[in-house]
């Protein structure tokens, strides 16, 4: 038992807050959000960098040109990542896309894909959800009959992330309308560009253009691009929710939003003349919600302890990301509370405390508790995958 | 970073499970609930002859030099089995406090004895405002020709009844400073007359005396540790404590889920089990959660201590999140329970019971909130 990191990966933290402090500039740093084309232009430089120094596929396996790093490294570059607001980590190739070929992909596909994503020079995108099929994935209607050496799709995709930016897609299909729901389902990719697939922006909540409905029309996929078997789809895409769901990046973002707002409760007088981290109601909120980041990464290093020692997180990958998500929704939701009047002001508005960082965050983290499997469907998964009880 | 068990602590725990569950069953807990002692020769025999009372006591005084880790192991087992005794009196705080804070004699004269099972110890600290900072600490110690004379009432010092000492904190300068003028005294049960104990009727049926101290006469060799400087000792043994308090919450939290699945999968309404349905389901998630959570932080603050580590953030986390979860957790039990779980018949009730009475030991959640308020700076 040890609580604490080893002097080797220690080292690591060190050498990668070197090169975080030496290489990348303050004004590179954001949420990583990538709204805006010039953000985006940052994530890209940065990724580019991280893809020279290996990091960007520091857990790939080393015979797919990764780093093959423990774990713990992974754990504790996505702590600092998060903690130092670093853009140019990628999650659909790399860390979803990716590990799915490795299990489930040809050799030719592994050859043809994996090296371009390692290099950081192709953007993939994820189209899973429907308009209506969202926690009931496998209910997905996008169709796609056999014409020759081609699949013809025709259907719509929604909530797709990044589909804009994106050079790629993988995405699920029915291929066979008559099996049970689950056993109908292919995984395909396709290039963006492929006549027929049109992307139709969606605004979020927070103002933001990061998600979109992405239309198929009549869209020629050719057969080599099938992942896995056919109709087997199901199965390849739940390795890659697995992988999706793990995480320590909830913690270490609420931890620097925490460090923030104690500054700022430090610097701020209130109403009496104190300052503000003296109000014991402040006090006991800053103390609740540290116990809970807390709580999250303790989860978090559970589940990465788990996978270092050849085990399968099921029900403790579920309650990380419970945890995480609620996590950063109080910690934003504090924040905008201890700015008071100030809380609502945009980013970018004159008077904007905290570059108006706790309001555009509070309304995108609206998000977390639904994208990559809702908090409601996190606990049927405890519930029945973990704890063992009847399903209803 | 590993947080799995090695080779020994998973005997040690297996060890603990299997001789609990021989020894301690449902009626053995009833039973010791309206039992004068609390607890029967029988139990606390073996209970030092598997080395559990010298489990954190080194080698050369008789104890099997193991650290909190493997201590924490067999107390989250008594936790779940909710078995009674001067147990954590002595081998969590006696220990604790003459193994870290004794000189050669003191070790040499108690701690076989406190091993062999022969000696129980009990800590007298607390005092009328029941507070855990060295402030509250009020009872007066004078030196005299005799060595030194204690004057002043203690509230819940737990075992009493049974102890051959007595760990008592008093003031030995009245100037100063409370953490610069507090002494600890070991007093042996022989010096206090009986009628200067009183029992106090708590939730849990722990045994809490108001003990009385009336010019009790300590020799000069009763000093454990250094005069004015007892309170950063008995600090480090109220954070070894609190933490071993958590690792018994655990252990009652563990039984209180682990029970209400079992009650949930079998009892049926509406024609099926209640535990289909998703209220039912998504609350027994929140339990699971809770308990991984308390379970991480417990053996975090455990091996925080044991190595040295840390700087009262894993402990402060420790006992703030169980004091509110453990009693979370049986109230959720006791909901998916219905009636059944509020009979005193129904095991539950004893968990709850000792939720109520552990949160509170050696420092509640608003007390050690209050410590990492001031650890995180604010
Ligand atoms: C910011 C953002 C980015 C996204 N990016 C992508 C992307 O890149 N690619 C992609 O494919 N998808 C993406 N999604 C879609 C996301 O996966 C879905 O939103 C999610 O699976 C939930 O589906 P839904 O929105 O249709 O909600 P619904 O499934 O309709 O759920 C509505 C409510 O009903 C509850 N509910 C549903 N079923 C149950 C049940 N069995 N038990 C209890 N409660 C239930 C849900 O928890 C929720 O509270 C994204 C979503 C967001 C918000």
């Amino acid at each position: 038992m040890r609580y604490e990191f080893t002097a080797e990966e220690e080292a690591f933290r060190a050498e990668l807050l070197e090169w975080i402090e030496n290489e990348v500039p303050e004004d590179l740093r954001g949420i990583g959000r990538a709204a805006s084309d010039e953000e985006w232009e940052n994530e890209l430089r940065v990724r580019r960098q991280l893809a020279d120094k290996g990091w960007l596929t520091l857990a790939w396996p080393t015979e797919y040109g990764g780093q093959g790093a423990p774990m713990m490294q992974q754990v504790i570059f996505n702590e600092e990542m998060v903690y130092h607001r670093i853009p140019g980590r990628e999650p659909f190739g790399t860390r979803m896309l990716a590990p799915t070929l490795m299990v489930h992909g040809t050799e030719e596909q592994r050859r043809k894909y994996l090296p371009p994503i390692a290099r950081g020079e192709v953007q993939w995108c994820q189209g899973y959800s429907e308009p209506d099929s969202g926690s009931d994935l496998a209910s997905l209607q996008m169709r796609a009959v056999d014409d020759g050496d081609d699949f013809v799709v025709n259907g719509s995709k929604i909530w797709t992330s990044l589909a804009h930016r994106a050079d790629w897609i993988f995405f699920l299909v029915r291929t066979d309308p008559d099996a049970p729901k689950h056993r109908g389902i292919s995984f395909l990719l396709a290039p963006m560009d492929t006549p027929g697939i049109s992307v139709e922006p969606i605004i979020n909540m927070a103002g933001h253009h990061s998600f979109n409905q992405v239309f198929f029309e009549d869209v020629r996929v050719p057969k080599e691009n099938l992942v896995g078997e056919l109709n087997r789809g199901w199965y390849v895409a739940a390795t890659l929710l697995d992988f999706e769901r793990s995480g320590v990046d909830y913690p270490a973002q609420a931890r620097r939003t925490l460090d923030d707002l104690i500054e700022y409760a430090h610097s701020t007088l209130g109403a009496d003349g104190e300052p503000l981290s003296k109000d014991p109601d402040i006090r006991r909120k800053f103390v609740e919600l540290s116990i809970e980041t807390d709580a999250a990464r303790s989860i978090a290093y559970e589940v990465a302890d788990m996978q270092a020692h050849g085990e399968i997180p099921n029900k403790e990958a579920s309650m990380s990301k419970t945890l995480g998500t609620k996590l950063v929704q109080d910690v934003y939701g504090f924040g905008v509370d201890l700015l008071g009047m100030y809380g609502q002001l945009r980013p970018g508005s004159p008077r904007a405390v905290l570059e108006g960082r706790m309001l555009d965050m509070q309304l995108t983290t609206v998000a977390f508790t639904i994208f990559a499997g809702t908090t409601e469907i996190q606990k049927n998964i405890i519930a029945t995958r973990g704890l063992g009880l009847p399903r209803g | 970073m590993d947080l799995s068990l090695d080779d020994t602590q998973q005997l040690v725990r297996n060890s603990a499970r299997d001789f609990l569950a021989e020894s301690v069953d449902r009626l053995y807990v009833r039973d010791m609930e309206d039992d004068e002692r609390g607890y029967t020769d029988e139990f606390w025999k073996s209970v030092a002859e598997l080395g559990w009372t010298g489990m954190i006591v080194p080698e050369q005084h008789g104890g099997a030099g193991m650290s909190l880790i493997e201590l924490s192991l067999v107390l989250e087992e008594m936790g779940a089995a909710a078995a009674p005794g001067p147990f954590f009196s002595t081998a969590v705080v006696g220990a604790h406090a003459i193994s870290a804070h004794g000189n050669d004699d003191q070790k040499s004269k108690y701690l076989p004895r406190l091993v062999s099972g022969e000696l129980i110890t009990s800590l007298a600290i607390l005092e009328g405002g029941a507070s855990w900072e060295a402030g509250g600490i009020r009872m007066s110690a004078r030196r005299s020709e005799d060595g030194w004379r204690l004057n002043g009432e203690k509230v819940f010092v737990a075992d009493a009844g049974v102890a051959d000492l007595f760990i008592v904190a008093a003031r030995t300068g009245e100037n100063g400073p409370p953490e610069e003028s507090i002494t600890l005294f070991l007093v042996e049960a022989s010096t206090i007359e009986n009628n200067k104990m009183e029992r106090l009727e708590s939730v849990a049926d722990d045994r809490y005396y108001v003990v009385d101290f009336q010019d009790v006469v300590v020799p000069p060799d009763g000093v454990l540790g250094e005069v004015d400087g007892g309170w950063p000792l008995l600090k480090q043994t109220l954070d070894l404590a609190a933490v071993a308090k958590c690792a018994e919450m655990v252990g009652g939290s563990r039984r209180a889920v682990d029970m209400t699945l079992e009650y949930v999968k079998e009892r049926v309404q509406f024609g099926r089990p209640i535990g289909t349905f998703q209220a039912v389901q998504h609350r027994a998630a929140e339990m699971a959660t809770d308990l991984e959570i308390a379970r991480q932080f417990t053996y975090r603050a455990a091996w925080a201590l044991s190595e040295g580590k840390g700087d009262g953030t894993e402990v402060a986390t420790a006992k703030a999140f169980l004091s509110e979860k453990f009693s979370e957790i049986c109230a959720s039990a006791h909901q998916l329970h219905g009636a059944i779980g509020y009979t005193q018949e129904h095991d539950l009730q004893i968990y709850s019971r000792r939720a109520a009475s552990a949160k509170v030991a050696f420092g509640d959640a608003r007390h050690h909130r209050e410590v990492l308020a001031e650890l995180m700076g604010l």
